[in-house]
């Protein structure tokens, strides 16, 4: 299914947001997650299930002020 | 002091900008700064090596929420730091102009109301206004963060008398300069004033010597908060000798 993934469109088999982090070779513990404007803690990516259309962030730490 | 936890060191430092993640980890341990900045970006735009500084330095991390303009992505973003970088501490930025980078003092208060009862312990960048601080306050924020200046501006401390006032206003509250600090003499004289800590990022990045202007900021706000300890002498308005008058020769 098509989502979009940091504001790039993206094909994708992942079924969840635990795993489309796993395919996409991340470490799950450096990173941080949002699905549609929502942010979605660790411990819940397992049951964060993807939609066609889904809006999906992954952040991670960057130098800042 | 700041949420329970005191600093020796009282210059915070900023994370961004530096030339190399070499220089960005040798300026920050030669600042001495206990606190270091940290933001959140979207993954694989950029910051290789920046994991293994946070970690090596032995530095508390402030998350911040630096590019927000709203409440919602403000506490979305405050909400992902959390969960990430493991500390309720945030740096609570919500930019009312993208010019002027004023904070927006009513989506401030709101966010800040919003994460302060969600646990976080906030760390609010606002101006010297004295109602805005208040707010905050009743909102569960502190400590309070006014800028001296808009941020990278390096005009130092632009309303001194206002500044003055705030500090006079809550004499119990911890205040933190944020922002717009380009000269170790205006980071002193924040100090020197009484404010609790200094926040800057880009007076040391863009230094010619970064790691050189680390250890003069760490210095000049050691000096700042020893001299505000020690109690500056009143300023008066005539000269005074220092050298006493009696016992003089009479040699005219």
């Amino acid at each position: 299914m098509r989502i979009d993934l940091n504001g790039v469109p993206l094909d994708t088999a992942a079924e969840t947001l635990a795993g489309l982090i796993a395919d996409r070779g991340l470490d799950g513990a450096s990173v941080a997650t949002a699905l549609d404007g929502q942010f979605v803690a660790r411990q819940a990516r397992e049951t964060a299930v993807l939609r066609p259309g889904a809006r999906v962030e992954i952040l991670s730490p960057m130098q800042g002020g | 002091m700041f949420y329970g936890l005191d600093l020796q060191n009282r210059l915070m430092l900023g994370t961004a900008q530096y030339p190399s993640p070499q220089v960005l980890r040798a300026a920050i341990a030669a600042s001495g700064a206990e606190v270091i900045t940290v933001s959140l970006r979207r993954e694989g735009s950029g910051g290789a090596g920046f994991h293994d500084i946070l970690r090596d330095c032995g530095c508390l991390i402030l998350p911040n929420t630096a590019g927000c303009h709203t409440v919602r992505e403000a506490v979305t973003t405050a909400q992902m730091a959390r969960d990430l970088f493991g500390t309720n501490w945030i740096k609570l930025e919500v930019i009312g102009h993208a010019d002027t980078l004023q904070p927006d003092p009513f989506a401030l208060v709101e966010a800040a109301r919003i994460l302060c009862a969600d646990g976080f312990k906030v760390f609010p960048y606002t101006t010297e206004d004295l109602i805005v601080g208040e707010r905050l306050l009743a909102a569960g924020c502190k400590v309070l963060m006014p800028w001296g200046a808009p941020i990278g501006s390096g005009q130092g401390l632009r309303n001194l008398d206002g500044l003055r006032s705030m500090r006079a206003h809550f004499p119990g509250v911890p205040l933190v300069i944020d922002a717009g600090i380009g000269t170790p003499s205006q980071a002193m004289q924040a100090m020197e004033l009484g404010f609790d800590a200094v926040l800057l990022n880009t007076a040391v990045a863009k230094a010619l010597d970064p790691v050189a202007m680390a250890r003069a900021f760490g210095q000049a706000v050691a000096a700042g908060r020893l001299a505000h300890a020690a109690g500056l002498m009143p300023r008066r308005d005539m000269a005074q000798p220092s050298t006493p008058i009696f016992g003089m020769a009479e040699l005219a």
